[in-house]
């Protein structure tokens, strides 16, 4: 392609940054010195143009290297890549995490979401700001739920060089959160993730079971524990058998669109078009959601197995692995897990000598809440912006790379290794007719033990709540995150599964499950959704991009109003949420009125 | 640097004819009235010393009335317009080959095949609309491969290019034959049905082997093995050429070698498969079509073919000449020797266009009598007796022009022209009745029609059809069908007679360049075209792009070093022929011993005083694509930055 | 009309639009089917030389079974599929939308669309004084065209244009996201240090005069921009040997603006830059 570059050089260090990920440069033509053969015979073409996918990673080499993407950087890594520097540029500013404008080499990442804000964010954020104005060698950045509400509030330091180094602070507090800033290398450690998982050791746990009780780094430790026999289970029944066992266990999807899991094996495993590709979607960022960090932190070659089984399943040799970007613990412990399985022949060319090849590719998300739609996630892995694409076609037939794709959340996968284990029927037979399994629910807010909690479908949100020790005062809870919705205190007889919501007419979502109590200001909590979803739409769709922005508007005019002096507005909330539901492109849009309708409606905010 | 704040030479629109009485007098303006009559005069007066420049710029139509100008008014066959300085050697290659001068596919085709060579084409610059379909055909899976001494925007596109040294395509396509002969891939099929002499061509190319070749083009031969098996093995393939290929001392040989390839391969006469050379100007195929060269009739027919000879002679009622004219080049040749002595040139440049721009302005003036036709006052103009105030053919006129698929497409008027200005034809009608011969024609569809009751090939484009269709490619014999988008499917016939000629095979030997490089030249001068600019500037210049920077000498970053001279420095560049001063880019789309100029700009820096004015003895085109130049730092530095 | 080769033709399959039955080729969209059926559904983003974007959405339609609207212009029709153009809901959303476009986009120079807002009753103004706007300048950086980006409604139209449908320089992207998307450059650079090589392809299919010529945006800054006034021709390009079709938008003798047919076989709408611009040297008229 006949790229057009400005003068803006590399640095040494953001050249050193490149070429750790990419290798030298193999010509002149990409950036290497001249030399004769070179200006005798170039290469270039389809294979070139095939590296673009390349093109998020090498942004984050860039950014964990230097802080943020200059020009000459980002020039360089295009002349690498063969991709067009204003494509580059557009993609390099879709993601929160990333900066074209010269900053510190260290951002202080501030959750100011729900579960963050009812535990003093606001306050937390003044007292930072204070302490680290201009000038201290660090930026600090409001961020969006950091998957971390169970020991809200939260606060991520990270900080660039080679490495770069991270540190997670939660429950921070300015001093904490100035200390993992400055010093992240010496900053408390984090607790282990089974801290989250108050039923941790507990008997009869499926999901949850290894979390604290194996070591997340050891192989061995999680073949000790049952590991990697589901894997055996899946090779002496074949994918198709696979794919029969998951379809009759009634398995659907944890995401929130609840799909039937074999369903989209079997459409994927038929497709005529080859290669298939698998995808784990692990771009947890519903605000309120933090299970998949905390299985993959605690148990991370569940999913590691879970991977390899889907992908036996329908076809797929390679799985790519999308994980949050503000997920470091879960990267450091995953890479390492990867690694492993790889060393001992659970992944590569031959998987436990069974003549399947399956590898696994971890990319990182860099903050974009919308990447967690498939479609999104993958223009974003393919090295484009996570824009979400029309459906039809739908993944199975066109998905990565434009091939067949099954796409499941960690939940979904991990929920895999005991339909194989304990065989579908009795699998089937756990939860509801048409909730089957156990599921995990992200308890947060106003509750005494926030965590994790796994009950079996058909526990009622009173039952999750008392088990997390909700407190006193309780006035409402928001199931299913942002795109979720409110119900009353007065409502938790309502089943936790997919129908029992449904009928409720509410949705579970993701397994949010956050208790506001009295003291929570319901117009502020509104307001702050509303900035999510206006800061996260990507733009393409005008329902989402302009209606997110006018819901914020009119959530702000009346948020010190009630009755009659809201009701204009409410009213105009109404006709733009029902064209954002109808005519948005992807579930953003979609949703991003939910929480707002059921908090007047079912609140009665406002009146 | 800063860009150069560089407005070009802009030229004004000629609203009123202008005359002098002797050349050392400024023009003065003129009726038309006077301006024709002196223009019949000093024609009239030379008439068995005549040459027509007609203009690749303006109609079929024009180009019709100016050829039969020619040949019927003055009674010669010499006509001719700047085809010449770009591709009368794909016409005379292709002719050869194929007895039709056309591209033999067509743009759409090339969107479904699935090998592409660009062989010394910068389509991407030069071409742009017609890289959009190489671009559609690479989307659609399409590898493409480019041979050019500059790793151009084309190239930079390419799976594979090859920085061959200039001047040597011949042992370059010799090489890709033999690799196909060798390793077994020659369409056996179609060389025994279709071609002839392939026995002779296996002799010819087999000594160049593509380690000699590496020798002597500087490819690796590892390159050029895998370029002879992509074409090879393609089911479809487009061989598409530009000036790299035609300007050359033998760019008629450069051509042959490169249809050798599609003889080779069976890669002609198929969809999607064909040979395809970039026309430079909006109508230089036409002209060609219409006759305005010296050696065939409208229709692209033979003046040597007694029976062309008599249709045409009953049609218009005149005699025709049964030889060939001169042409372009030798015209100028004859403008030395006095044997031509008044010119009638339309549209034309070439006091700038021509190679050894000098030599050529001195020739001009020696002629008896020149009569200019232009919307400018070019400097070609500016040597002129009469300057006749014209129209511009394709915003003032109606008519049609071919393009390089041979699509016929209509012209239509959308601005009046200025002042007195007046529409080609007229002018030409108008001078034709002061020398006896009253043509009436009503408009520009007249004139067509009386063409088409020539050209076979023309005959089923009626002005109706070609609206239609949004233009018909030729041959069109019937006015109720169109023809396949390529030509020459009758090589694939089975049925001999069908079948027609023969393909032969063209037996041309590697010449190099004649401005040879040494110690004293050291630096290989070639030329091309930028986006935005076009020929000598003069249409060009008229807006202001943002891109523009003027004239350049671009050398390698290697060779601006070793010099010791830096962006914007203005410099002596000298060939054997002239020098000039210019300043200096740094693109590392070059290699060291390699520098490149346009002609774009000729009132800053007259590149064309460096070319060399070897031509093609068969197709009379000039070697703008090899001078040997040496440059030298100006005693005190001038630095535009 | 004369016989031109057809391809291998294609299947037919039958759906209703508005309870009436249509016949439309495989690979047919739902809007092709509108159009061919005479239902007026209006669009933005869809342009006839790209593929479909969908991403104004304006022109949602509702199909039985589907849960939410679909946008006729990239769905393609199934058969079988019961398609309503005209439902209280489909005109709700685009309403709406229209609503949300006219809040926050200058509109004054969209074809159509004031009937639309008018046909829709859509009420931009009830978002209040203080609704976000694009709040844009006018970026003129060059003597060719101007980016009033004032005037942009996302639709990616450009962003294809120049990209891989078309003119492959990919000199403009979508930088940012959600309301604060802008098209830019890279480094959002003005466009003369930018890959940018001024084809006007963009220009050619922006649908809101986002982008356009610096002798239109000149004229209308004037006030004398007259459509009304002007005569369209269509010539051949006198650059080249590549043919490319020219539409010369004339008024007062002077050409303003030139287009090139969208349906033309050489150039399928695109020019380069001297058929786009390269015309000034016709009128240098003293």
């Amino acid at each position: 392609m006949d790229l057009h570059f400005g003068d803006s050089k590399p640095t040494d260090d953001e050249r050193a940054a490149v070429d750790a990920l990419l290798g030298p440069p193999e010509s002149s033509w990409e950036g290497a010195d001249r030399s004769d053969s070179d200006l005798r015979w170039a290469r270039g073409g389809r294979e070139a143009r095939d590296r673009r996918h390349l093109l998020l990673p090498g942004l984050h080499a860039i950014n964990d290297r230097i802080g943020w993407i200059s020009d000459g950087a980002l020039d360089y890594l295009c002349r690498r890549l063969t991709v067009p520097p204003a494509e580059a540029y557009g993609v390099a500013t879709f993601y929160a995490m990333f900066s074209v404008k010269p900053r510190p080499a260290t951002v202080l990442h501030v959750c100011t979401d729900l579960a963050c804000a009812a535990a003093g964010a606001p306050q937390l954020w003044a007292g930072i700001e204070a302490r680290l104005g201009l000038g201290s060698g660090v930026a600090v950045e409001r961020s969006p739920c950091l998957g971390l509400c169970e020991r809200a509030p939260a606060a991520l330091a990270i900080k660039a060089g080679d490495p770069v180094r991270t540190a997670v602070s939660a429950p921070t507090t300015v001093e904490q959160a100035v200390l993992a800033a400055s010093a992240p290398d010496s900053a408390p450690e984090e607790p282990p993730a089974a801290l989250a998982v108050p039923q941790a050791g507990q008997d009869g746990l499926m999901l949850l079971h290894r979390v604290g009780v194996v070591d997340p780094s050891s192989l061995d430790d999680y073949r000790a524990h049952g590991g990697y026999t589901a894997l055996r289970r899946a090779f002496e029944l074949g994918p198709a058998g696979v794919i029969r066992e998951v379809t009759d266990s009634g398995l659907v999807g944890r995401g929130g669109a609840a799909f039937p899991t074999g369903r989209k094996w079997q459409a994927t495993a038929s497709q005529p078009d080859h290669p298939h590709y698998l995808v784990c979607n692990a771009d947890e960022s519903e605000p309120g959601t933090f299970k998949d960090r905390v299985l993959m932190e605690g148990d991370p070659y569940a999913l590691v197995e879970a991977m390899t089984i889907a992908g036996y399943a329908t076809g797929a040799h390679k799985g790519h692995l999308y994980l949050r970007g503000e997920y470091p613990r879960a990267l450091h412990l995953l890479e390492h897990a990867i690694g492993q399985a790889r060393a001992r022949g659970l992944l590569g060319d031959d998987v436990l000598g069974q003549g399947y090849a399956f590898d696994i590719e971890i990319r990182r998300g860099a903050g974009a809440y919308i990447c967690g739609e498939e479609t999104a996630l993958f223009n974003s892995i393919e090295g484009y912006r996570g824009e979400p694409r029309s459906k039809p076609p739908f993944p199975v037939e066109k998905g990565l790379f434009g091939k067949p794709t099954v796409e499941n959340n960690v939940e979904t996968l991990v929920n895999v290794l005991p339909v194989l284990t304990m065989g579908a029927p009795a699998y089937a037979a756990i939860g509801t007719g048409r909730s089957t399994g156990p599921k995990l629910f992200c308890v947060s807010g106003s509750v005494e033990r926030p965590g994790v909690y796994e009950v079996p479908f058909g526990a009622t949100l009173g039952d999750v709540l008392t088990l997390a020790g909700v407190r006193a005062g309780l006035r409402a809870v928001l199931l299913g995150g942002a795109a979720g919705g409110f119900v009353r205190a007065d409502e938790l007889d309502i089943p936790l599964t997919f129908e029992g919501t449904r009928e409720a007419g509410t949705t579970l979502g993701s397994g949010v499950v956050m208790a506001f109590d009295d003291s929570v200001p319901l117009p502020r909590l509104l307001l702050r959704i509303a900035e999510f979803f206006r800061d996260e739409s990507c733009g393409q769709c005008v329902p989402c991009r302009v209606g997110t922005v006018r819901q914020e508007e009119a959530l702000h005019r009346i948020v010190e109003r009630t009755g009659a002096d809201a009701a204009g507005d409410i009213a105009l909330l109404r006709e733009v949420g029902r064209a954002m539901r109808d005519a948005s492109i992807c579930g953003l849009g979609q949703t991003a009125w939910n929480a707002v309708e059921s908090a007047i409606d079912r609140l009665g905010a406002y009146e | 640097m800063s860009k150069r704040d560089r407005s070009p030479k802009t030229y004004t629109r000629l609203t009123h004819p202008l005359v002098r009485d002797s050349r050392d007098e400024p023009f003065r303006r003129a009726t038309w009235e006077e301006a024709l009559d002196r223009a019949a005069r000093g024609l009239a007066r030379n008439r068995d010393a005549f040459g027509l420049f007609s203009c690749a710029r303006a109609t079929n139509e024009m180009n019709y009335v100016a050829q039969k100008f020619a040949r019927v008014v003055m009674g010669t066959n010499n006509v001719d317009s700047c085809n010449r300085t770009c591709h009368a050697p794909s016409v005379a290659g292709l002719s050869a080959a194929f007895g039709s001068g056309g591209g033999t596919s067509s743009y759409e085709e090339i969107e479904h095949t699935d090998v592409i060579v660009m062989w010394g084409s910068n389509a991407r610059f030069a071409h742009p609309i017609f890289f959009q379909h190489v671009l559609k055909g690479i989307r659609n899976g399409a590898r493409m491969y480019a041979v050019d001494p500059r790793r151009t925007s084309t190239a930079e596109w390419a799976e594979s290019w090859m920085g061959l040294n200039v001047g040597t395509d011949i042992p370059m396509a010799h090489a890709i034959g033999r690799e196909i002969i060798h390793a077994g891939l020659a369409n056996e099929a179609f060389i025994e049905r279709a071609t002839s002499g392939f026995e002779e061509y296996k002799n010819l190319v087999e000594p160049w082997t593509p380690s000699l070749a590496e020798k002597v083009t500087g490819v690796p031969a590892a390159a050029i093995r895998e370029l002879a098996h992509a074409y090879a093995r393609a089911e479809r393939a487009q061989l598409c050429w530009t000036l790299g290929i035609t300007e050359h001392h033998n760019g008629t040989d450069n051509v042959r070698a490169l249809i050798n390839l599609s003889l080779l391969t069976g890669h002609v006469g198929r969809y999607g498969s064909g040979l395809q050379p970039l026309r430079g100007q909006n109508n230089v195929q036409g002209g060609g079509d219409m006759g305005a060269i010296p050696n065939r009739l409208p229709g692209f027919q033979d003046i040597l073919d007694p029976d062309v000879r008599v249709k045409f002679e009953s049609a218009w009622d005149t005699v025709i000449q049964p030889h060939y004219g001169l042409n372009l080049t030798e015209m100028f040749e004859a403008m030395e020797d006095g044997s031509l002595e008044a010119v009638y040139c339309i549209g034309e440049n070439p006091a700038q266009s021509e190679a050894d721009s000098e030599r050529a302005v001195r020739r001009l003036k020696a002629l008896d009598f020149l009569v200019v036709q232009d919307i400018f006052l070019t400097k070609t103009a500016e040597l002129a007796d009469v300057v006749l105030p014209a129209t511009a053919g394709w915003a003032e006129t109606d008519g049609t022009t071919t393009n390089s698929e041979r699509r016929v497409q209509r012209v239509r008027k959308a601005v009046t022209p200025p002042g007195e200005a007046r529409e080609d034809i007229d002018i030409i009608c108008d001078l034709a009745a002061r020398l006896g011969h009253d043509w009436k024609y009503a408009d520009a569809e007249t004139v067509w029609n009386e063409l088409r009751a020539v050209s076979p090939d023309h005959y089923g484009m009626t002005y109706e059809r070609l609206d239609e269709h949004q233009g018909i490619q030729w041959p069109c014999p019937n006015t109720d069908a169109v023809e396949p988008t390529y030509l020459h499917g009758r090589l694939w016939e089975t049925d001999p007679s069908r079948r027609g000629p023969l393909a032969p095979f063209g037996l041309v030997q590697h010449d190099p360049p004649v401005d040879l490089t040494d110690d004293r030249y050291p630096i290989r001068l070639t030329t091309g075209r930028r986006l935005d600019s076009y020929n000598t500037g003069v249409q060009s210049g008229g807006y202001a792009s943002p891109l523009r920077r003027g004239e350049f000498i671009e050398l390698s970053p290697e060779d601006a070093e070793r010099y010791g001279v830096v962006v914007g420095e203005h410099i002596r560049v000298t060939s054997r022929r002239g020098s000039v001063t210019a300043p200096v880019w740094v693109d590392t789309a070059l290699r060291p011993g390699l520098a490149f100029m346009t002609m774009h700009f000729p009132d800053e820096v007259d590149t064309n005083a460096l070319t060399i004015e070897a031509n093609c003895p068969i197709a009379g085109t000039a070697e703008f694509k090899a001078s040997a130049i040496r440059i030298e730092k100006l005693p005190v530095a001038t630095i535009v930055g | 009309m004369t016989v031109t080769p057809l391809g291998i033709p294609r299947r037919m399959l039958e759906f209703t639009i508005d309870g009436e039955e249509a016949r439309v080729p495989e690979g047919s969209t739902v809007l092709d089917a509108c159009r061919a059926a005479g239902k007026d559904v209006p669009t933005l983003c869809e342009g006839d030389t790209l593929r479909p974007k969908n991403a104004c959405r304006v022109c949602v339609v509702e199909v039985e079974g589907a849960r939410t609207l679909v946008p006729a212009c990239s769905r393609k029709a199934e058969p079988g599929m019961e398609v309503r153009t005209d439902t209280e809901r489909a005109r709700h959303s685009r309403k709406v939308v229209l609503e949300l476009l006219a809040s926050s986009v200058d509109l004054s120079t969209t074809p159509k669309v004031a009937g639309w807002l008018k046909e829709y009753e859509a009420k931009p103004d009830r978002f209040g004084p203080d609704a976000a706007r694009l709040d844009e300048e006018p970026r003129i950086d060059n003597d060719l065209y101007v980016r009033d980006y004032d005037k942009c409604i996302l639709c990616y139209k450009c962003v294809d244009a120049c990209g891989d449908q078309w003119q492959n320089t990919f000199a403009i992207s979508v930088a940012g996201r959600g309301f604060d998307a802008r098209i830019a450059v890279e480094h959002d650079a003005p466009l003369t240090d930018s890959a940018c090589v001024y084809c006007g392809n963009c220009i050619e299919v922006c649908p809101t005069g986002a982008l356009s010529f610096k002798s239109e945006f000149d004229m209308r800054a004037a006030g004398t921009w007259d459509e009304s006034a002007q005569t369209e021709t269509t010539t051949v390009c006198a650059y080249c040997g590549v043919g490319c079709n020219l539409t010369l938008h004339v008024q007062d003798n002077e050409i303003v603006k030139v287009t090139s047919p969208h349906d033309n076989p050489v150039t399928h709408g695109n020019l380069c830059i001297k058929g786009r611009f390269g015309y000034q040297h016709v009128q240098n008229r003293g």
